[in-house]
């Protein structure tokens, strides 16, 4: 279970969250949503390393992660992706998945420049997961091309092949479906309850409404930087704070 | 006491022209991004501009002046129209590497020009000492800290009053809205690298009649100006001032107290130590020019 | 295959050079380029892997030289073989503390702080009088001896150097094709993303910086033990300056680039000096500088690769024939993934 108690991020004089909690229960699809401005990514950076909040904790399995880096939130096995697309663009689709299975191997120095036999064979692992990787996106066919060279859809395909690389146990999706083409996002659902069916915890902050209330087994909406409900997709669909929130915006509920 | 007003004021004379080294690279560095390493060649420009004026022309110390910082600005525009337009939306990096390219040909352009030896030039000043009260000061860097003041004072109004200044501090805050107000944004660029280099071509038509002229005197002088941009703050014009004179009285302080072998390293060891500790400047707070 | 068949030809003249260059000279200047060639492969490491520019090598360097020249020297009088790694420690140790500067600056402040950390240094050799004679040097340098031999002449000067820089390559070589490599070039792409799956960008650029600077220290030491002479002129920018030419004109972020750049840059120097002077040279050299930013971003062997790989699919060459053979020469960005 992800916790989230009381998390406040204050940029000078602007606070753009303002003490929010919540939890997101392990083994499901959850979403947060909210206008734009509302504080997503920012409460997203804040849970992952990216922002240090000013008050407030974060814990995931027990686990704090508050004022911890990236690297070490990481490593508890919480990955997320970014809301811009984030490739390593002139490496091959392939060594972007090889990269981000960094956390699964451990080679040292030495035995990197000594090439023992077991630096080799994790060389070979890595090389076959990045593969296994690759087919469950279903990117095998764009294996050798540069990443950045791939149109829209198939780049941020990429990008959540490196986040699954690293094997996390909670995966948090910034705007996963933005810029997608119809078809490219029922591709993309599938393969989210894909993912949580294989016992990952599914974080996501979408502005498709439609999306969003066919994927996800609980809602959070932000607005101003303050939870304004948690809920079942219907509960939220009808709660009146939330269609205030969202009049006048682009963003038409279903 | 007298001794540390003499350090003082000599660190003012030094400063001064730093300041103007600063504010210029503080326009080219903080506002167009432009990691110039290019610009204490400008100031070496400077410097040997007023020696062909002063030594081989046998002009007046005011036309070397005015020379030098046409120098400045010819050369300067030149090198953005030619090599910085053409890269504009490259990588910091890729400048970067192009203006070391500059640095390295403006340096030996001017060691085939001039020969290695160090030239003296010759000012009409008088070298006798004027007596301020307790302190000394060579009439020729009297001279240099009032000239060096002037320039500053004129700086400073051509940017904040006037049209061409508006311009300026418009493209640099918002590109786009200046652009759609009709700014020349490539011009605009081309203009503040000329002024930015003017200024240190000014530097270096002032201070080299103080020390001496050497194609190599442009290394310390381009460190010396990114040390004072960082203790004032990029783009910060009151910074790059107060930066400058806070290094020339530092540097003499140093000298003076503690050795004079190691003068030189106040400058690297301001720019190692803010970048640690303070790396928006020392005068963090004050207003920037964009 | 033209390639491996080119490097086997090339390593062959390398092993037999002293019996075939007939110049002593000559042999002086294939010396000097094969330290360059561990100088610039290092400076690869941090400016073409990690994609940091650093420009005050040249302090690794002399930091390498002085401290094998002041350890083999009287009163200590350590052997060559002790005060090459030590020469390497003291400049990792440099390195290390360069690589944590690195974590809190990037791109221009990161190379302030080079250029300032070099000028230090460079200041100190100078006026500390009592540990680096100061402008004067250390002359009288020991070459190499191991037991009754010593390596007095440049033939036998010239097989360490090989050897040294042919480990220098290897050591890249491991890696570069390494999860540590892989890291390296993660962090230059795109360092959030490369953080957001666990990579740990303050162990990494700290890893590539001790790294790269132990070897600029080895490098120092051979120069320092081979001319015999240290004095605060290793600090030179001039040093710096052509070792990020080397790479950047060779080639960043390849493995022979920077063999390419060292080659080049020390032949040609020396071709010229005929017929131009110095100054014409490092003018030159400044040209050559601006002229790659524009039409050779990657550098040479990058551009040669694409020619090459142009020319054989037109001619319907097999795809099959040009992945295995130019191995060496393939940019670390990703084609080669085969390891």
């Amino acid at each position: 279970m992800l916790i989230v108690e009381d998390l406040r991020v204050e940029f000078g004089g602007v606070v753009a969250l303002a003490g929010i909690s919540f939890r997101v229960q392990a083994g499901t699809i959850t979403s947060l949503i909210g206008p734009n401005g509302a504080g997503k990514t920012t409460a997203f950076n804040a849970i992952t390393g990216y922002l240090r909040p000013s008050h407030g904790r974060v814990a995931w399995e027990g686990q704090p992660l508050d004022g911890r880096r990236p690297c070490d939130i990481a490593r508890h096995g919480v990955v997320r992706t970014f809301q811009r697309t984030s490739v390593f663009p002139a490496l091959s689709v392939f060594d972007n998945v090889r990269t981000g299975l960094h956390l699964r191997g451990s080679t040292g120095l030495w035995s990197v420049l000594a090439g023992t036999a077991r630096a080799r064979a994790e060389e070979a692992w890595l090389a076959a997961a990045a593969d296994d990787v690759l087919a469950f996106v279903g990117l095998t066919h764009r294996r050798d091309e540069r990443a950045g060279a791939l149109p829209y859809g198939e780049q941020r395909l990429v990008e959540l092949a490196v986040a699954l690389a690293a094997r996390p146990r909670l995966l948090l999706l910034d705007e996963p479906a933005a810029g997608m083409t119809g078809a490219e996002k029922e591709r993309l659902v599938a393969l989210i309850r894909k993912i949580r069916g294989g016992d990952v915890t599914v974080f996501v902050v979408e502005h498709d409404m439609r999306l969003v209330m066919g994927l996800s087994e609980t809602v959070i909406v932000l607005n101003n930087g303050r939870v304004i409900a948690e809920g079942v997709p219907a509960e939220i669909r009808a709660h009146p704070e939330v269609i205030r929130a969202y009049l006048g915006s682009a963003d038409a509920l279903a | 006491m007298d001794q540390l007003l003499q350090h003082l004021v000599n660190g003012l004379v030094l400063g001064g022209t730093y300041a103007l080294l600063g504010i210029g690279l503080t326009l080219i560095f903080g506002l167009m991004s432009v990691v110039n390493f290019a610009h204490g060649e400008f100031y070496t420009l400077g410097a040997y501009a007023a020696f062909a004026t002063l030594a081989l022309a046998g002009l007046p110390f005011f036309v070397a002046l005015l020379a030098a910082i046409a120098a400045g600005a010819a050369l300067g525009a030149l090198t953005e129209r030619a090599l910085l337009r053409p890269l504009r939306g490259h990588s910091i990096d890729t400048i970067m590497l192009v203006m070391i390219g500059v640095w390295i040909v403006m340096q030996n352009a001017e060691l085939l020009a001039w020969g290695g030896v160090a030239r003296s030039i010759p000012h009409p000043f008088p070298t006798a000492p004027l007596s301020l009260g307790p302190l000394n000061i060579a009439p020729l860097r009297l001279f240099v800290v009032v000239t060096a003041a002037v320039l500053i004072v004129l700086a400073w109004l051509a940017i904040q009053k006037t049209r061409l200044g508006t311009a300026m501090r418009a493209t640099f805050q918002d590109r786009e809205t200046a652009a759609l107000m009709g700014v020349p944004i490539a011009r605009i660029h081309t203009i503040t690298f000329a002024f930015g280099s003017a200024l240190a071509a000014a530097a270096g038509a002032l201070l080299g009649p103080v020390f001496l002229a050497y194609p190599s005197m442009g290394d310390l002088a381009s460190l010396k100006a990114f040390s004072v941009v960082i203790l004032g703050g990029l783009g910060n014009f009151a910074g790059a001032t107060l930066g400058g004179l806070l290094l020339g009285v530092a540097e003499e302080l140093g000298a003076g107290y503690i050795s004079s072998g190691y003068r030189d390293a106040v400058g690297f060891v301001a720019i190692i130590l803010v970048l640690l500790f303070r790396p928006a400047g020392l005068f963090a707070r004050a207003e920037r020019i964009g | 295959m033209i390639a491996r068949a080119g490097l086997a030809l090339g390593a062959v003249a390398a092993v037999t050079a002293p019996w075939w260059v007939a110049n002593p000279y000559h042999l002086h200047v294939l010396i000097m380029a094969g330290v360059f060639t561990i100088l610039a492969l290092s400076l690869n490491l941090l400016l073409g892997y990690t994609g940091q520019l650093s420009l005050g090598h040249a302090a690794f360097f002399g930091i390498g030289a002085y401290t094998s020249a002041l350890l083999s020297l009287p009163p200590l009088q350590w052997s060559f073989w002790l005060a090459l790694p030590a020469a390497a420690l003291a400049s990792g140790l440099a390195g290390w503390g360069i690589g944590r500067l690195a974590l809190k600056l990037r791109g221009a402040y990161f190379v302030l702080v080079t250029i300032s950390f070099a000028g230090v240094i460079s200041l100190v050799s100078i006026n500390w009088m009592e540990l680096t004679n100061g402008p004067l040097g250390l002359p009288g340098v020991p070459p190499p001896s191991l037991g009754p031999w010593t390596l007095r002449t440049k033939s036998a000067y010239w097989y360490l150097v090989l050897a040294t820089a042919a480990l220098a390559y290897f050591v890249c070589h491991r890696l570069v094709g390494s999860r540590i490599g892989r890291a390296f070039v993660a962090l230059r792409e795109n360092e959030p993303l490369a953080e957001s799956v666990g990579i740990d960008g303050t162990r990494y650029l700290v890893l590539a910086a001790v790294i790269s600077a132990a070897m600029a220290g080895v490098g120092g030491s051979l120069y320092a033990h081979y001319t015999r002479f240290v004095s605060p002129e290793v600090f030179l920018f001039s040093y710096t300056v052509t070792m990020v030419i080397m790479v950047i004109a060779g080639g960043q972020g390849t493995l022979a680039g920077p063999v390419v750049g060292a080659l080049l840059f020390t032949a040609l120097p020396e071709a010229l000096r005929e017929a131009m002077a110095w100054q014409w040279q490092m003018l030159a050299y400044g040209v050559i500088l601006i002229v790659c930013v524009f039409f050779l971003p990657r550098g040479i062997v990058p551009a040669i690769v694409a020619t090459t790989r142009r020319t054989d699919r037109a001619a319907g060459g097999p795809p099959e024939m040009r992945s295995g053979s130019v191995g060496l020469f393939k940019k670390r960005r990703g084609s080669d993934s085969r390891s």
